[in-house]
């Protein structure tokens, strides 16, 4: 007996189902998030009961300028899909690039404020609980803008070696899709560290 | 067959070295399942012995066996072995090895993705016992973890745990996180992507869909788990005040933090069970499952109530008592789904030719042990009642009856029904059924009689304890189960590897079942099926034999 002489679907011509690439990325995106609502959790618990040390409000400054950049690189990675789709290899690669400089401009905005933090306000991971929440969080923000980066330098690459062609626009699509999902949770730590805890 | 005869003797004509590396360097679905289930036996052999220690420990008042700090590290490394490396790895084997099979695949969606999650899981595992050996650090501060195998702050704070032993253990249950969800990850998406032609969702075998919801909450409930890790390593390492009391941090936090976990982790092991059995129970009743929309509906609500349970393991913490009151509900709420699963279990038996070969036997065994694990636990849910109980060894007695009682009866039962499939050939029935009353007749000893000194007032997790209080003479007979219970693994092992060696040849479909993986040679070739199945049903096998009468017609 063979699983072959099991009867032939009328409908088995049709038979579609989701992309793997795009199910795993929302799987992934999910582990992600269920880790992150445990940082914001301990973020927003911890606020206001350090013992001693700064308070958000001493020392934090809005990093808007970085975060417009940030959530701008969503823009970016996005037209640049579009543009391979279309086709259009220049633009898309020159969006890519513009999306990795976002990026890095972002991080640096980061480093910046970290490193103010720690020379002038003197606040570091054991000063109190506010400095052990906001580098955990902000650190592991950072630490996924990281990982997107490397992703996106590694694409880059492709780019320039001109390995990269219109078949390839998914996967772009599926590692756009963790780039939106980082810029995401900026706006929900943006809110949580600058705005509710200020 | 043939062309598994020919494999076979492939196989064995390549030199050891060969055949090893082929299993090290494997993404085979198939041969990953197995490393899993293989890696977990002997993890179980570890917390077992670990287990035995204890009990004889505990076998009359003031034994002398063991230390209170051995006895601490038995107890930690018993917990966090059984849930974390036998559990857990035995759940993901088995989901590996059978859905993609049973949903006519070729592999998992993420072949690579599955071999790099089996070996985090298997790296976690080394990180765990390796704490026996490097756990002293330079401080000489004691071997393996002894903090509870749900570590409570501050007990992990440096100050309280210098060496490495709880480092050993965070970072074990990191890198099995890691590769947990990788594999939740890669179970869901096979399920959802990966079908074959004419299985829409409402015909995919229960099995399959159980998997499903388990893969769901691992993804839900191991996250946070690692995020704690990862946490408690800040604390640790960099000096943070995560759950440090003395700068303002709360241990609370952390017990909310791991439950969140701990509860939902239940559920990812039950379900999986519950998956077993429901494709057994049809099988050995000769009929088909009974309400499989309400099963699928159970399911899913048992998911989702799972979630918001977790803090009826803190009612003793002090907590406020609108937290109380929702605890108490929602817990009590997740017993009117399983119930549910109970009756249509009963009721699939109810007028089936039943045969009673061991799978059978394990699954009936294991309906009337859930029944009263989930009565003790609605007991438990009662807040004042808990109060009283909490910690107690009816606690224990409690979980060891899920875990022990449904869990582990039912992977015994799927041991059993897809070892001939697994190998391609028959288990000894007669070993079987001596396995079978061995371990029901230990697991009863050892764990009905567990509630009695609980109730009496014995705690969890003490070392020993004074005589004439009453608990002397039932924790002899706890402990006298436990020889019933190790003979009957003993006759396990023996019983799958005299089989493997000597078996009689098992052929593609010995229980005469429906689902996919029965239509394919046993052991399965390394491409599955030959030509991609169609299903019109949920028994594709019933369509195929019964093609005057077929399943399609009806659903």
């Amino acid at each position: 007996m063979s699983a072959a002489s099991v009867n032939l679907h009328e409908n088995s011509l049709d038979w579609r189902l989701p992309s793997r690439g795009r199910v795993g990325m929302y799987c992934l995106i999910a582990a992600e998030v269920a880790i992150f609502t445990i940082f914001v959790v301990a973020y927003l618990f911890y606020l206001g009961k350090s013992t001693a040390g700064p308070q958000p409000k001493d020392v934090l400054h809005v990093p808007i300028f970085y975060t417009v950049c940030l959530l701008s690189s969503s823009l970016t990675i996005h037209i640049a899909v579009r543009k391979l789709i279309a086709g259009k290899m220049a633009a898309s690669a020159a969006l890519w690039l513009l999306t990795i400089v976002l990026g890095v401009v972002f991080l640096y905005g980061t480093a910046r404020e970290w490193i103010h933090l720690i020379n002038d306000e003197g606040l570091t991971i054991t000063t109190n609980l506010f400095g052990t929440t906001y580098y955990s969080l902000v650190g592991l923000h950072a630490f996924h803008v990281t990982m997107g980066l490397l992703a996106l330098i590694a694409v880059a690459v492709f780019y320039f070696a001109a390995w990269l062609r219109r078949e390839h626009a998914e996967r772009l699509e599926i590692l756009s899709m963790y780039w939106h999902f980082v810029d995401a949770v900026w706006v929900v730590v943006f809110t949580v560290v600058y705005l509710i805890g200020f | 067959m043939s062309t598994n005869t020919l494999t076979l003797s492939e196989l064995s004509t390549r030199p050891l070295t060969l055949r090893l590396h082929e299993w090290v360097t494997t993404v085979d679905h198939k041969r990953l399942g197995i490393l899993y289930i293989l890696y977990a036996l002997v993890f179980l052999a570890l917390g077992g012995i670990e287990a035995t220690i204890m009990r004889l420990q505990l076998i009359r008042p003031h034994n002398e066996l063991v230390s209170p700090q051995v006895f601490n590290r038995m107890f930690t490394m018993h917990g966090t072995t059984m849930i974390f490396f036998v559990a857990m790895p035995l759940v993901f084997g088995f989901a590996n090895y059978l859905v993609p099979l049973m949903i006519g695949a070729r592999d998992m969606a993420f072949p690579r993705l599955n071999a790099f999650s089996f070996w985090m899981s298997a790296l976690g595992g080394l990180f765990l016992y390796f704490s026996f050996f490097g756990g002293d650090g330079l401080y000489g501060a004691g071997s393996a973890p002894d903090v509870g195998w749900f570590a409570y702050a501050p007990l992990t704070a440096k100050t309280f745990s210098v060496g490495h032993s709880t480092d050993f253990w965070t970072l074990s249950l990191l890198s099995s996180g890691i590769g947990s969800i990788g594999t939740a990850i890669n179970i869901i998406t096979t399920i959802l992507c990966m079908r074959c032609p004419g299985m829409t969702l409402g015909k995919m075998p229960l099995l399959v869909w159980l998997n499903l919801v388990m893969a769901g909450l691992v993804i839900l409930a191991v996250s946070p788990l690692s995020a704690a890790q990862i946490m408690l390593v800040v604390d640790r390492y960099l000096g943070g005040h995560f759950f440090d009391t003395q700068a303002g941090g709360s241990a609370v936090i952390w017990m909310h933090f791991f439950w969140i976990f701990g509860h939902p982790e239940v559920y990812v092991l039950v379900l999986p069970a519950f998956a077993f059995a429901s494709e057994i129970i049809p099988v050995f009743s000769r009929k088909a499952i009974f309400g499989y929309p309400v099963m699928v509906l159970a399911t899913v609500a048992i998911g989702f109530i799972g979630m918001s349970v977790w803090a009826h393991h803190m009612f003793t913490i002090g907590m406020s008592a609108g937290a109380n009151t929702f605890f108490v509900l929602s817990t009590m709420a997740i017993a009117v789904p399983t119930g549910i699963k109970i009756f249509n279990w009963l009721a699939t038996m109810w007028g089936g030719r039943i045969r009673y070969a061991t799978p059978m036997l394990f699954c009936v065994a294991f309906l009337f042990q859930f029944l009263v694990a989930g009565l003790t636990g609605v007991t438990l849910a009662v807040a004042p009642l808990n109060w009283q109980l909490g910690n107690s060894y009816y606690v224990v007695a409690h979980f060891h009856y899920v875990i022990v009682g449904g869990i582990l009866f039912c992977i015994f039962a799927a041991f059993y029904y897809w070892f001939p499939k697994a190998s391609g050939k028959l288990y000894s029935e007669a070993l079987g059924k001596l396995h079978f009353w061995l371990f029901f007749i230990g697991f009863h000893l050892t764990f009905d009689f567990m509630h009695v000194p609980g109730i009496l007032g014995m705690p969890r997790r003490i070392y020993t304890y004074e005589p004439g209080r009453g608990w002397d003479i039932w924790n002899l007979i706890v402990t006298i189960g436990v020889v019933f219970q190790a003979a009957g693994i003993l006759v396990f092992a023996a019983n799958l590897l005299w089989s493997y060696l000597r078996g009689k040849t098992a052929g593609n479909d010995p229980w005469d079942a429906w689902t996919l993986e029965w239509s394919t040679s046993s052991p399965p070739p390394v491409y599955n099926y030959a030509a991609v199945p169609n299903v019109r049903s949920r028994r594709p096998l019933w369509d195929l034999k019964h093609s005057e009468d077929p399943d399609w017609r009806y659903e």
